[in-house]
């Protein structure tokens, strides 16, 4: 069979069952090989590459499936190198496919090539070059085995075009193991012994949960250790949703945009435990004076995350899946009630100060936290949740509420704008069951806005809900606070969204009087197919609390 | 406080892990003192040997970011005193009296004569082949080139060896584990 047909029976081999892809000239053969495969493979095509990868995202992130994309070489694989490096900043497993120049062509700077293994060596967690047809399927399985193993990441897969078109036997192999590379460290029962010991005479305990409980799969896991330790828990931006908001030990987000508790408190803490997180600067502000009083113990699968920012005292490397139980059984049914009860009466604080104005201004323009409020009501706090970068990201955060797990699709670490809508596609149709809304601000939709017409020719019924304050208003807001409002280009003169949205078959409303914010929502939850709910919030509000960059977290401040 | 390690690598011989690893270091601004890269008694397995100047702290980390690349099988780090270590240098220089001197005194290999200069090696640490050059100097040395540091472990285990040892024994026991699982099932 011949190479391209090779490639899509590995695709399947490895349960692929979507395709997020644009073709072109060095990946016209692999197409070709499609167009045969069109019963057991959706593809969507996007509209940039950009769009593929961040689609491809939403899809991993929701199904805890592999996402995998489609793109030419030379332009259409530089396209995706910002979403590659967001996917292996926030570790989702993600395999991409690139047409390459015939092998006889490699290096002499032929049309559409560029030299996509160095040019993204930074952005994946491993990538080749394949130049022989029967090193295709090896090649796909061990792609498919580095980028969901251990902590998952993407992974290219460069495909020279004489590849697609030759002819080989086909022999698909899955991987298990590879000799350099260890996905799962074996955990240390000296530390585990250590751990149980330090959480047993703990007396103001805090756990920190990342992503690495999700992309684990240890929720039930993370659960039982919680109820036996009766710790406190507090959230990462993207381990949101791995313990319920509502659950009673729940004490609320981390970070520069997080509640009030989690951050004013950690220099109270005596024990931090850390599960699957990575003391990102957005949660530390200042590691030398984040949770200065407190030991650590780290639970992470990555050994180079373990000590990178914030000394660990109890190294546990390892799966969380594995390594919670294992202390679990190991530690005493505790209760930290009053120590809780110190975090609820800064949630009294931070309510007094920031939420009931956000949530429930009496005046004035509509605001994005009593959008978001109006939403969550609107979904009962069970939708997935997808955003893209910015205020409304971190409004939709803390206001948004999650019941369960796998519902929030956000762009961490790199803080990517324009991710949004392409990962709502993506979320959408990896969990086609649930509702998926979206957040996004002027700015960030009008980064990837030509993925509307994705949204149009393969029906993807996703909720919009564009919070238009006509700036960018993350950095209007550090504008306003720390550059003496100098505005410096933060303005946005935008086009007419609804005009944008009806060209491309979607259907529209835009509300600017906060008497008619319920009756909006409701009219885009009850309207089939995908909408946009354009708001047209207060121009300049602020995100709050906030950590100043560089500060003590404990230095959070409410105006 | 920043002393001298000797880091090595080894690797599966993939195109562009050179660049992988030097990376590692570009991107945190620490400097390679030395690097050299041959295969190692592995047959397929490669071998460098990277010289930094660096905090332990930041040694540690540099090694586990070696070590998260999926191509390195395992990375050791070394101070001066836990290896073997040389270098080798080649001095091509005009031809004297007391250059020939030097030379004798010096117990270096002569490689070629001719009657305008002489081409001579000396290997040993850095601080011998530089000293040599230093004395040279002023005869006019031509040219000069020194490699970089190759060294072995004083360890009396090979570290790699029970690296991959212990790698059998693990698929051995995913294997057993799966099979057991087929059992229940």
């Amino acid at each position: 069979m011949s190479g391209s047909q090779a490639l899509i029976e590995s695709f399947l081999i490895e349960g692929v069952d979507t395709l997020f892809g644009y073709p072109g000239g060095a990946i016209i053969p692999v197409y070709d090989a499609l167009y045969d495969y069109r019963d057991r493979i959706r593809h969507i095509l996007v509209r940039h590459e950009q769009g593929a990868v961040h689609a491809a995202q939403g899809y991993a992130r929701v199904s805890g499936r592999v996402g995998v994309c489609l793109v030419t070489s030379g332009p259409g694989a530089t396209n995706t190198v910002t979403g590659l490096a967001d996917a292996l900043m926030d570790s989702t497993p993600l395999v991409l496919v690139t047409g390459q120049v015939g092998s006889s062509l490699l290096g002499t700077d032929a049309f559409q090539e560029t030299n996509f293994v160095g040019i993204t060596q930074a952005v994946t967690k491993w990538n080749c070059q394949v130049k022989r047809t029967e090193e295709i399927p090896a090649a796909i399985a061990k792609a498919f085995y580095i980028a969901r193993s251990g902590r998952p990441g993407p992974v290219v897969v460069d495909i020279t075009k004489d590849a697609q078109c030759g002819m080989a036997p086909f022999h698909y192999k899955k991987v298990t193991a590879i000799r350099s590379y260890i996905p799962v460290p074996d955990p240390d029962m000296a530390c585990i012994e250590e751990a149980a010991r330090l959480i047993d005479r703990a007396q103001h305990p805090l756990v920190m949960v990342g992503q690495g409980v999700v992309l684990g799969n240890a929720e039930a896991e993370l659960k039982d250790f919680l109820e036996k330790s009766g710790m406190p828990v507090a959230s990462t931006l993207l381990g949101l949703s791995a313990v319920p908001t509502d659950a009673p030990q729940y004490v609320g987000m981390l970070g520069m945009h997080g509640n009030y508790g989690p951050n004013i408190k950690n220099r109270e803490c005596d024990l931090i435990v850390a599960v699957g997180m990575r003391f990102d600067d957005r949660v530390t502000g200042d590691p030398a004076h984040f949770a200065e009083n407190a030991r650590v113990i780290h639970l992470e699968i990555d050994p180079a995350e373990i000590g990178k920012i914030i000394p660990a005292d109890v190294p546990v490397a390892g799966d969380v899946r594995e390594t919670l139980p294992l202390i679990t059984s190991r530690i005493e049914r505790r209760s930290h009630n009053a120590w809780i009860a110190e975090f609820r009466e800064c949630d009294r604080v931070e309510y007094d100060a920031v939420i009931r104005r956000a949530i429930h201004p009496e005046s004035g323009h509509i605001r994005m936290g009593e959008t978001v409020d109006a939403v969550a009501r609107a979904y009962g706090n069970d939708a997935v949740l997808v955003t893209d970068v910015g205020q409304q990201q971190m409004f939709a955060a803390r206001y948004f509420g999650f019941r369960r797990t796998r519902s929030i699709v956000t762009s961490g670490g790199l803080g990517t704008m324009g991710f949004g809508l392409p990962a709502a596609i993506g979320a959408k149709l990896g969990a086609p069951e649930r509702d998926v809304v979206l957040f996004v601000g002027d700015g960030g939709l009008q980064m990837t806005i030509q993925e509307l017409a994705t949204i149009y020719q393969s029906q993807v019924p996703v909720k919009i809900i564009l919070l238009n304050n006509s700036f960018l208003g993350m950095v209007r807001q550090w504008q306003e606070l720390f550059y003496h409002s100098r505005y410096s280009f933060t303005r946005m003169v935008n086009p007419d969204f609804g005009l944008i949205a009806r060209a491309n078959g979607i259907g529209y409303r835009c509300v600017e009087r906060r008497e008619e914010l319920a009756d909006a929502v409701a009219e885009m939850k009850e309207t089939p197919g995908a909408f946009l709910l354009e708001v047209r919030v207060e121009n300049e509000e602020n995100v709050f609390p906030m950590v100043p960059a560089g500060a003590p977290a404990s230095d959070i401040r409410f105006e | 406080m920043e002393q001298e390690y000797i880091i090595t690598v080894f690797s599966e011989n993939k195109v562009g892990l050179l660049s992988q690893i030097t990376t590692v270091f570009t991107c945190r601004s620490v400097n390679i003192e030395s690097l050299t890269t041959s295969e190692s008694a592995i047959h397929g397995i490669h071998k460098f040997t990277i010289v930094v100047k660096t905090t332990p702290e930041r040694v540690e980390q540099l090694v586990r970011q070696i070590e998260k690349r999926v191509d390195v099988l395992r990375t050791f780090v070394y101070t001066a005193d836990q290896v073997v270590q040389q270098e080798i240098a080649l001095y091509k220089v005009n031809r004297s009296r007391n250059v020939e001197r030097l030379v004798r005194d010096h117990n270096v290999r002569i490689l070629e004569i001719d009657p305008d200069y002489i081409v001579v090696e000396k290997t040993g640490h850095k601080a011998e082949t530089q000293a040599l050059f230093e004395l040279l100097q002023p005869y006019g040395v031509q040219q000069f080139v020194r490699s970089g540091t190759v060294a072995v472990s004083k360890s009396e285990r090979e570290l790699l060896n029970e690296y991959l040892e212990e790698f059998e024994r693990r698929c051995q026991r995913e294997k057993d584990k799966n099979n057991t699982d087929l059992k229940i099932s």
